[in-house]
């Protein structure tokens, strides 16, 4: 496993220590990871599906934000017509999940899920509510960073990747186990978007960018 | 070239965005029904975790996504593949990064099942309970699944 990726054994995030596997992983020979991602059609994603600010009749509460980025192979090609799913807690930090006992008030207008399918140019784009950071569990006083949940089908199965999105300067990312999961500082950035004054909307809308770079894979197209 | 984007847990809230009705059917109506459990390292089962299935298919990879309720429990529907087995992947809270492993049907096998230790071989291999197919995920322990560096 590259360094790029968090050890699956992490004892500052106590629930990998029940779950994460004791032995080794097995290495199978490259020609057996030869799976293409299931297709999906554009049909299956819905008009308002990228919009997480308009699957209600009224608008959510929060800090409306576009967010947009590019899904690429660390070659830098495009990943085209990837599904991306993302979803996320509402501006109070509460997610619509009956296992997240929060005290936050959850937003009837809200429920935090999302898909995109990139277009020619690798390019997907949300519009959403930036999302609250929230306690948990994991040790005294402990406080999830605001994020967005993302997961990813590249072209291969591969490049299958589940990962999370973070905002730019947040105090809590030296405290979370979770993003310091991740060893390797550079890395660590790349799961933080980039605040964009250009994607940013006059009157409406704070722009951010994110992209995603899997994994690069020896199959042809 | 840029750097590759690392991997981090699904957290314990994934339902809202992965899971839909009806995504377990790697085949709709598939004759071939698979049922397991996802246990951790105490031998209790994992209650969120999710499991995909990728599959060989005639026409493509079939695919199946599966959220686990309160005993762990997956289920899939699918038909035999003819390459033996289905790729299994493991989401879940505490897992920073996702799990690959194998289901082989009954009676297949292949090279890469045949190099595994007897006991090793048995994590991977379903099997045949009332008409159903068992595969049960175990993350840790003495009778841990193997699982594949992907």
């Amino acid at each position: 496993m590259s360094e790029v990726d968090p050890p699956l054994s992490y004892p500052d995030y106590r629930s990998t220590a029940l779950r994460a596997p004791t032995r080794p992983l097995l290495t199978l020979p490259e020609s057996e990871l030869d799976l293409a991602s299931p297709v999906y059609g554009h049909d299956s994603i819905g008009e308002l599906d990228n919009d997480l600010t308009r699957q209600h009749p009224g608008e959510p509460l929060g800090e409306r934000i576009i967010l947009t980025g590019r899904v690429l192979e660390e070659d830098g090609r495009r990943v085209r017509n990837a599904l991306v799913e993302i979803w996320q807690a509402n501006a109070g930090g509460r997610y619509a999940h009956e296992v997240d006992r929060h005290p936050a008030p959850l937003d009837p207008n809200f429920t935090g899920a999302g898909r995109a399918l990139t277009d020619d140019d690798g390019r997907y784009e949300f519009v959403t509510v930036k999302p609250g950071a929230y306690p948990w569990k994991n040790h005294p006083n402990a406080w999830r960073p605001a994020h967005i949940h993302f997961s990813l089908f590249g072209r291969a199965f591969s490049q299958r990747l589940v990962t999370q999105m973070y905002f730019p300067g947040d105090p809590l990312f030296a405290y979370d186990p979770i993003f310091q999961s991740v060893r390797d500082a550079g890395a660590r950035e790349r799961l933080i978007a980039q605040f964009d004054l250009d994607l940013t909307q006059p009157d409406w809308a704070l722009g951010y960018r994110f992209d995603v770079v899997l994994r690069a894979t020896p199959f042809e197209e | 070239m840029p750097g590759r984007t690392p991997s981090q847990t699904v957290g314990p809230f994934f339902s809202i965005g992965l899971c839909r009705a009806g995504q377990n059917e790697l085949v709709p109506g598939g004759s071939v029904r698979i049922v397991g459990r996802v246990l951790d390292g105490a031998g209790e089962p994992v209650p969120d975790a999710v499991v995909e299935l990728w599959q060989r298919g005639a026409d493509g990879t079939l695919w199946g996504r599966c959220g686990t309720d309160a005993e762990g429990r997956f289920e899939f529907l699918t038909e035999t593949s003819a390459d033996g087995h289905a790729n299994v992947l493991v989401f879940a809270r505490g897992l920073l990064k996702h799990l690959a492993t194998r289901v082989y049907f009954p009676g297949a096998s292949d090279t890469v099942l045949e190099a595994l230790e007897p006991s090793d071989r048995e994590t991977l291999t379903a099997k045949e309970e009332d008409g159903v197919l068992r595969f049960d995920v175990r993350l840790q322990g003495d009778r841990q699944t193997v699982f594949f560096a992907v």
